[in-house]
C-alpha cells in the first residue's frame, strides 16, 4: 500500500524525518522493529526502523540520512505526496524486560531508531543512561526526546563541538573506569561503530544487544540477502533479527557485505543528482 | 490415414541470440500449427491425461475444439478448471502428469497438451475474446487470502466466482508471488501474469500489497478485527536454504530466491537498474532443480561468459524438467555433474573467487528412490567464478506458523500441516495449501490445493458447493 506523507522535517544536513501515515502499523509495531518502503515505482525497497508513532493519530515517524539514490528520491518527496509501498511493522521487537541498569548507546543516525527502545526501557522501569554520539554537534538528533526517557544522557561529538570529545566508547570506557557496572545494553549505528563499542561491551561483561541493518531485499524471510553469521550459524536479520547477541556477531562478514554493492550506488548517487540537475535547467 | 507419431514442433529463438536477451524463449504456435498439433490427439473414451492432471482439465474437449478451429471455446473449456492456463502451459511438468499418460507416447511423441493449453489461452488473450466466468450472486462470506501466488490466486478466483468476498493479501509490492519473484521473464512473460491476476480483479478479488501477514495482521487478527470468515495460507516456500559450507556469506554469494528477485521482481536486468545484481564473468549455480535452471540461465542473460551449473548427482537425478535442461544445454550454460562445493573461496576483500568442490559418484537409492551421492576421497578441485546462486531449496517462511498459536506445524519440516484431500489445518476456518504445506513443489499443485481448499470453504462457510 502507498502512503501518504503527512510531515516532512529537516533535521540536519542530510538527516531528515517523515512522518507517514500508517494506522496499521502504528497500531500494531513494538519498539525495534521496522518498516521496508519505496519512495517511487522504480525505487529499491529499503528497509527502515520505526523511530516514533502515534497509534491514536495513525503515524510513524521515519528518520534517514541520505545516502544513496533511494533515500534521495525520499528526501525529493514533500508532505501530501505518497510514497509508493510502505510494508511493516517487520522484524522481532526489541526484548524489553526490567533488567535494571541499562545502557543504551547511539551512534549518528542511530540514535533514531534507538529512541524507541530506550522509552520502551525506561517506561519499564530500567535505569537508563543514553550515550549518543556524532561527528559534530549538528548530528546528534533527537536530545530533548531521549532525555526526557533516561535517567542521564551523555553525550560524544568526535570534533568536540558537544559534549566529550571523541565517540561513544570513550564515554564508555569513562564510565567503566569510574566503576559503574550495567545489566544490559542495546547499541545501534553504523556498523563500524557497533563493531567498536560491542567488543568494550561485551569485554566489560554486559549482556549486549545490537541492532543490525544489513542490505534487505524483501524483509519477509525471503530472499537472504540480509543474512548475518551469529554464534556461528547464518541468521535472516528480517525474521530472525534484527537484534541479536552483540558477543555472537561476525562483525567483519557484516561490513564486508553491506559494501557488496558500493560501486553501484556511487553510481546511481552522481546519476541521480545528475539527472536533477538536468531536470531543472 | 495413421497418425503421425511426431509432434509439431514450437518454434523457439535461436539459442545464441536468446542467451542474450530476457524474452520469451518458445514462440508459441500458429493457428495451422495448433490445429495439426491437436488433430493427433485419439479423443480417448477414458482419457488418462485428464487423471494426471491436479486440476483435471478437461483436455480431450479443449484439444477437440482447437482441431475444429473453435479457440475461443477452447480456452473457455480450459478454464472451466484451471484459471491461469497460460501460466500453466507454460511451467507445468506435463510429462509427468498429462502428457506421459498419453496413449500416442507408447509409439511416438505424446499430444503436445501443454503447447496446446498455451496456444488457447494465448489465442483467447491476444484476440481480446477473453469473457469473464459466470459469477454466482453474493454469498455475504468474506474470505482472506495469504499470498498472491498460484495457490492463493487459483484459491481466490474458484470462491469469488461462487459469490464470496474475497482479499488476497500480498507480502511485496507486486502480486504474483512466485510467478513474478521467482520464474523470469524468458520462461513467463511478467506481462501474462498482470494479465491474469487483472482478470481476477475484475472478478471482484480485492489485492492488498505491502501487507505482510503475520506482521502487518495475524491471522486472528483477519477473524477478530477484520471479520472474515476463513482463512486460506498459501504464502509459499519462504526462507532460502544454504549449504553451511565455509565462505557462504561471502560478496557475490546469493540464494537463488535473491538472485531472481533481483532479476524479476526488482528489474536488475533492465539497462540502468535501481536495484543491482553481480554481473560476474564467470557464474556457478548449484543444484538442479528447475530454480537451478533458472538461476543459471538468468546469469548468462546478464552477462556471465561462462555459466555454470554445479550438481551432486548426474543428469538423470536431476529434479529439474527435460525441457528446462535441454534449453539451459542449448544455451551454452555448462553442466559440472557428480560434484558438490565444500568450501566458497573468497580474496582478501571477501568477494567470491571460486568454489571448491569434490567429485562424487552414485552409491545406494535413498528413500525417495534416487541414488545417493557419496563423496571421492581427494577428489578436490576448484571452479574459478564471480558470483556464486545456491538453488537448493527452501524451507517454510515461520511468520505465520509463529504467529498462529493454534495452527499445527510439521515439527520436522516447519510447514504448515494440513489435509491435503481438504486443505483444512488443524484451527478451525484456516485453510493452506501449496509450498507452506507441501514443501517447494509446482505451481500447478500449489493450484491443485488452492482449488480444493476453496471447495472446503464452500462447504464450511455455506454448506454446500
Amino acid at each position: 500500500m502507498g502512503s501518504q506523507i503527512l510531515k516532512k522535517e529537516q533535521l540536519s544536513d542530510s538527516v531528515w524525518r517523515f512522518r507517514l501515515n500508517a494506522p496499521r502499523i502504528a497500531k500494531k509495531r513494538k519498539a525495534g522493529q521496522f518498516i521496508i518502503l519505496r519512495p517511487a515505482a522504480d525505487s529499491e525497497r529499503i528497509p527502515l526502523t520505526i523511530a516514533n508513532v502515534d497509534a491514536k493519530e495513525g503515524w510513524i515517524e521515519i528518520i534517514f540520512q541520505v545516502m544513496g539514490r533511494t533515500t534521495m528520491q525520499m528526501r525529493d518527496l514533500n508532505a501530501g505526496d505518497s510514497v509508493a509501498d510502505l510494508a511493516g511493522p517487520l522484524g522481532n521487537p526489541t526484548h524489553i524486560e526490567n533488567f535494571g541498569r541499562v545502557l543504551c548507546i547511539g551512534g549518528g543516525v542511530g540514535a533514531a531508531p534507538l529512541y524507541p527502545i530506550i522509552k520502551a526501557m525506561f517506561e519499564t522501569g530500567n535505569d537508563v543512561t543514553s550515550i549518543i554520539g556524532a561527528r559534530n554537534k549538528e548530528l546528534i538528533l533527537l536530545e530533548d526526546e531521549i532525555k526526557a526517557s533516561s535517567h542521564r544522557l551523555l553525550i560524544a561529538t568526535d570534533d568536540g563541538s558537544y559534549g566529550t570529545k571523541g565517540f561513544v566508547s570513550d564515554v564508555f570506557n569513562a564510565l567503566i573506569d569510574a566503576g559503574e557496572k550495567f545489566d544490559a545494553a542495546v547499541v545501534i549505528g553504523p556498523a563500524m561503530m557497533m563493531r567498536a563499542t560491542c567488543r568494550l561491551t561485551v569485554a566489560a561483561g554486559i549482556k549486549t544487544y545490537a541492532s543490525l541493518n544489513p542490505i534487505m531485499i524483501d524483509g519477509t524471510g525471503m530472499c537472504g540477502c540480509c543474512r548475518v553469521t551469529v554464534g556461528g550459524e547464518s541468521r535472516f536479520a528480517c525474521v530472525d533479527g534484527p537484534e541479536f547477541d552483540a558477543s555472537l556477531i561476525e562483525w567483519d562478514e557484516l561490513i564486508a557485505r553491506m559494501g557488496s554493492y558500493k560501486d553501484f550506488e556511487k553510481k546511481a548517487r552522481e546519476d541521480y543528482h545528475t539527472c536533477k540537475l538536468e531536470g531543472a535547467a | 490415414m495413421g497418425i503421425n507419431a511426431s509432434r509439431i514442433p514450437m518454434k523457439e529463438q535461436d539459442p545464441a541470440v536468446r542467451g542474450k536477451n530476457f524474452e520469451e524463449v518458445p514462440y508459441g504456435y500458429s493457428d495451422d500449427e495448433a490445429k495439426a498439433e491437436a488433430s493427433r490427439c485419439l479423443k480417448c473414451k477414458k482419457p488418462l491425461c485428464v487423471d494426471g492432471c491436479p486440476v483435471n482439465v478437461k483436455i480431450p474437449e479443449f484439444i477437440g475444439l482447437i482441431a475444429n478451429g473453435d479457440f475461443a471455446a477452447a480456452a473457455r473449456k480450459i478454464k472451466e478448471t484451471n484459471a491461469l492456463p497460460a501460466i500453466c502451459g507454460r511451467v507445468c511438468p506435463q510429462e509427468e502428469q498429462c502428457e506421459c499418460r498419453c496413449i500416442l507416447g507408447k509409439k511416438g511423441d505424446p499430444v503436445a497438451i501443454g503447447n496446446l493449453e498455451r496456444f488457447a489461452a494465448d489465442r483467447e488473450r491476444e484476440k481480446g475474446t477473453v469473457d469473464l466466468p459466470a459469477k454466482k450472486s453474493s454469498v455475504n462470506k468474506k474470505v482472506a487470502i495469504v499470498g498472491s501466488g498460484p495457490a492463493g490466486l487459483t484459491c481466490a478466483g474458484e470462491l469469488v466466482k461462487n459469490g464470496f468476498d474475497v482479499t488476497v493479501f500480498e507480502a511485496l509490492h507486486e502480486a504474483g508471488g512466485v510467478l513474478v519473484y521467482g520464474i523470469p521473464e524468458f520462461r513467463l512473460p511478467k506481462e501474462i501474469v498482470k494479465k491474469e491476476i487483472s482478470g481476477l480483479e475484475s472478478l471482484g478479488v480485492k489485492i492488498v500489497k505491502d501487507f505482510v501477514v503475520g506482521r502487518t495482521a495475524t491471522v486472528d487478527d483477519l477473524f477478530n478485527e477484520e471479520k472474515f470468515d476463513a482463512v486460506f495460507v498459501g504464502s509459499g516456500a519462504g526462507l532460502p536454504s544454504f549449504m553451511k559450507i565455509k565462505g557462504e556469506n561471502s560478496i557475490g554469494v546469493y540464494s537463488a530466491n535473491e538472485y531472481l528477485t533481483r532479476s524479476n521482481l526488482m528489474k536488475a536486468y533492465v539497462s540502468n537498474p535501481t536495484t543491482p545484481i553481480m554481473k560476474g564473468k564467470r557464474v556457478i549455480t548449484v543444484g538442479g532443480g528447475n530454480v537451478a535452471m533458472d538461476s543459471a540461465r538468468t546469469a548468462l542473460r546478464l552477462g556471465a561468459n561462462k555459466s555454470m551449473i554445479v550438481y551432486r548427482r548426474s543428469e538423470v537425478e536431476m529434479p529439474a524438467r527435460k525441457a528446462e535442461i535441454h534449453h539451459a544445454k542449448e544455451e551454452g550454460i555448462e553442466f559440472h555433474l557428480l560434484c558438490n562445493p565444500v568450501e566458497i573461496i573468497a580474496g582478501d576483500n571477501g568477494a567470491v573467487t571460486g568454489v571448491k568442490c569434490i567429485r562424487m559418484e552414485l552409491g545406494e537409492p535413498d528413500e525417495r528412490g534416487r541414488r545417493r551421492p557419496v563423496v571421492i576421497k581427494g577428489s578436490e578441485f576448484t571452479l574459478d567464478c564471480e558470483a556464486v546462486i545456491i538453488a537448493i531449496g527452501n524451507s517454510p517462511n515461520p511468520l505465520i506458523p509463529e504467529t498462529t498459536p493454534d495452527l499445527k506445524v510439521s515439527e520436522k519440516h516447519g510447514t504448515i500441516v494440513a489435509d491435503e484431500s481438504d486443505g483444512r489445518t488443524s484451527k478451525k476456518f484456516v485453510y493452506a495449501g501449496g509450498d507452506i504445506v507441501t514443501g517447494a513443489a509446482t505451481v500447478i499443485l500449489a493450484m491443485g490445493a488452492g482449488k480444493t481448499a476453496a471447495k472446503s470453504i464452500m462447504a464450511d462457510l455455506t454448506g454446500g458447493d
